[in-house]
């Protein structure tokens, strides 16, 4: 990445269809979504510039191997080392990197502490900004226009369509993640986990309590 | 002068779906849709802003009826094509010319390493101008200040509030400058935290707070 891109992204500027004319390329694909990447795919293997078996590999990576475990092993470990959780505190990325957990979209993290008086809450109002490698691929609502538009504005109201009601002195803050900073949301530990090892309390940490639309009970 | 992503705060979308339990991929295109997006970022014909603004640049008709990985797929084909690393007439089907990017093609081996690179925005810069806890004003309007209707990242609903440094994040790469192939340009990024009193006259709760991550030239000293 870097300035060699410079020159040859210049000439965008003098492309015949820029991105803002109204008859953009996309529009001659086929309208049916499957069918558009199937077409996009078949064209690109043809011209010998994508590998259908890397594209099984991404699939992969992301429906099977990197996902919201990854954030709970980082969340159950704050909560079971103090001086683990102090380093998240102080630079989050070198933290996580040190159990492995770095790339694309994760290359800049901020762990967020939730605490009595402050609830942590992330959204990307203007595309979906997510900490890939610590939760995988964003979920649906994460995307949806209903999240982006409201969580900044009416956050509590967002938070009861997800069950959770906060008290009254606690405060919201929602962070929006308008660059490469990714935020991580550590909950706060829930009762009835005392001497629980780290992989039982990874087990109570659910995704949405890492991205702050969830808050963890109890547990029995 | 205003795009039509950049949705906080904005009136009228309706409740939300938590969805517990929904698949990754809810269909086999999306991550199909996913991998080829990822597969022809590693082809070097662009970077991570120049992908964000074209997917911005789809007809607000378009963005308002296109799900997630559509917006994705419409993004690529014109990415593709404004790149010339395909033409409109292959999209549509049309005889395939040979390409001369085959030897950037991302093999299978290569995935992994790829996606455990990925791409760090931080670069060696200036000093910043502005200390933790410093109040510092937003611009007036969220416009990219070298091309008109061009790429960036403050938020409509934080223009022209006061608020207050809480983060520095060291320089990174202006999004402005290089999603237009002006160079990269790296500014000192902050983290400003705004109370949802200044940002929307009446708050849903007093003292709640909203933090935007902006790059020093969206921002001016405030008292």
């Amino acid at each position: 990445m870097g300035l060699q891109y410079a020159g040859k992204l210049a000439h965008l500027f003098a492309m015949p269809h820029d991105f803002d004319d109204p008859d953009h390329a996309h529009s001659v694909l086929p309208p049916d979504p499957a069918l558009r990447v199937k077409a996009l795919e078949t064209l690109l293997e043809r011209k010998g510039l994508i590998d259908p078996a890397a594209l099984d590999e991404i699939i992969d990576t992301y429906a099977h191997r990197v996902g919201p475990q990854n954030g709970a092993a980082v969340v159950a470990r704050a909560w079971d080392e103090p001086e683990f959780a102090e380093a998240l505190k102080q630079d989050a990325t070198a933290a996580v990197r040190d159990m492995g957990f770095y790339g694309r979209q994760g290359e800049h993290i901020v762990a967020v502490f939730n605490t009595p008086g402050q609830h942590n809450m992330v959204v990307c109002t203007l595309c979906s900004c997510y900490p890939w490698p610590l939760l995988g691929i964003p979920p649906s609502w994460f995307k949806s226009d209903a999240y982006r538009s409201r969580a900044v504005r009416e956050p509590r109201k967002v938070l009861a369509e997800f069950g959770v009601k906060l008290a009254d002195d606690t405060k919201v803050r929602v962070w929006d993640s308008t660059a490469e900073i990714r935020y991580l949301v550590i909950p706060e530990r829930p009762e009835g986990t005392e001497g629980w090892s780290q992989e039982q309390l990874a087990k109570a940490v659910t995704r949405d309590s890492m991205v702050g639309t969830d808050v963890l009970g109890a547990q029995s | 002068m205003s795009r039509v992503h950049d949705m906080g705060g904005r009136f009228g979308d309706g409740a939300i779906d938590p969805n517990p339990g929904e698949p990754v991929f809810k269909e086999d295109w999306h991550g199909r849709a996913l991998a080829v997006t990822l597969a022809c970022g590693a082809l070097g014909q662009w970077n991570i802003d120049v992908s964000r603004h074209a997917r911005e640049c789809l007809s607000p008709k378009d963005y308002a009826r296109f799900s997630y990985y559509e917006k994705w797929l419409a993004g690529l084909a014109d990415l593709l094509e404004a790149t010339g690393v395909v033409t409109r007439e292959e999209l549509a089907g049309g005889p395939v010319a040979s390409s001369d990017l085959t030897d950037r093609k991302m093999l299978a081996e290569k995935v992994a390493g790829v996606l455990a690179a990925g791409g760090p925005a931080n670069r060696d810069g200036r000093a910043p101008r502005f200390a933790i806890g410093d109040r510092v004003r937003t611009r007036v309007r969220s416009a990219n200040a070298f091309v008109a209707g061009g790429h960036t990242r403050l938020p409509s609903y934080a223009t022209g509030v006061t608020g207050e440094v809480v983060l520095r994040h060291g320089a990174h790469v202006l999004p402005d400058a290089a999603a237009h192939g002006l160079g990269e340009r790296p500014e000192p990024l902050y983290t400003v935290v705004f109370d949802a009193g200044d940002l929307w006259g009446a708050p849903e709760r007093a003292g709640d707070e909203v933090t935007c991550d902006l790059w020093e030239s969206y921002l001016e000293a405030a008292s």
